[in-house]
């Protein structure tokens, strides 16, 4: 370790604020690329599903009414 | 030499390859970021000119080697979708973009947070910063034109020459601070001869990079693969994964 204690850690020799904002905004900025790209692919595949199922009724609702309109 | 790769023009091959790779880069990004942190920010030594600032490096120089990096792999993607009329190509270049973009605003910023301490500017109009915010503009511009048109394969034409010429400004970077008189310091690692770094500093950074690697390794994966679920959303193969991906969560 190359500081005495963990506040002289946290100081950073006086350029504490510019060492712990960049981390901060870098850390912050990949955690923020990594949820949204995970929550896009999940929202991705649910259309997918629901555009699937939307298919599926219109199939259905269109043999229902030939089934009517054949009687 | 080249035939391994022809299997993976295939959507489906590619997903699959995507879903195999993913926790492995995970966890390389994961234990190399953990570790070139920790011992960039605790345990190397201190700058004798620069102090503790220095240690903004171990973000900074990973981020801005990787934006150029990240750049040309998507050249490359958009390279081979033109030539080969790989589409599965021109969807890693999408998936590259934003990625890439994101490394490229964290060397910038932690470029300014950096220079505020050290040159009493966030910023300077000098050449390393400006074509490097030209990249950022360069990466802007190749997600705002593919996401224009309505036709994905035309867009991915549109933005792939976009992005081929926009490799221009790649080595512009690297040389800018032997061509122009400028603030920033030069070539910490990228050198032929030597490292201008000590030891104990430089192992720190290099696994640093290699974590700032396997995590732009990671995330592309995951943004291939909603990539290609978007293009190929009527695919019998990609309506059985939503449907399994439904049932298990």
């Amino acid at each position: 370790m190359q500081f005495d204690s963990f506040s002289a850690f946290l100081d950073m020799g006086g350029y504490a604020f510019y060492v712990w904002l960049s981390f901060g905004v870098t850390f912050g900025a990949m955690i923020l690329l990594v949820v949204l790209s995970f929550h896009q692919h999940k929202g991705l595949l649910k259309s997918v599903l629901k555009e699937q199922q939307r298919q599926v009724r219109i199939k259905e609702a269109r043999e229902k009414s030939h089934a009517s309109s054949a009687r | 030499m080249w035939k391994w790769l022809h299997p993976y023009a295939k959507t489906e091959n590619a997903y699959q390859l995507c879903v195999t790779l993913q926790p492995w880069l995970w966890l390389g990004a994961l234990l190399c970021l953990a570790v070139g942190t920790v011992w960039g920010l605790a345990f190397a030594p201190q700058d004798y000119q620069q102090g503790d600032s220095f240690r903004i490096i171990y973000i900074h120089v990973p981020s801005a080697m990787l934006s150029m990096g990240t750049y040309v792999a998507m050249a490359i993607a958009a390279l081979v979708g033109m030539v080969w009329q790989w589409r599965t190509a021109y969807m890693s270049m999408i998936a590259m973009a934003p990625v890439g973009a994101v490394m490229t605003f964290i060397a910038l910023f932690t470029g300014a947070a950096w220079g505020k301490p050290m040159w009493g500017a966030w910023w300077v109009w000098d050449a390393r910063l400006t074509s490097e915010l030209i990249l950022l503009f360069l990466y802007i511009g190749v997600i705002a034109l593919y996401g224009a048109f309505e036709d994905k394969q035309q867009a991915g034409k549109a933005a792939g020459v976009m992005a081929l010429v926009g490799v221009v400004n790649i080595p512009i970077i690297h040389y800018s601070v032997e061509w122009w008189n400028t603030l920033h310091q030069g070539a910490t690692i990228s050198k032929f001869d030597q490292p201008s770094i000590a030891p104990e500093m430089l192992w720190p950074l290099l696994i640093s990079l290699f974590g700032f690697a396997f995590f732009i390794g990671a995330v592309t994966t995951v943004r291939l693969r909603s990539e290609i679920v978007r293009r190929e959303m009527h695919r019998p193969w990609v309506q059985k994964l939503a449907q399994a991906t439904s049932e298990n969560s």
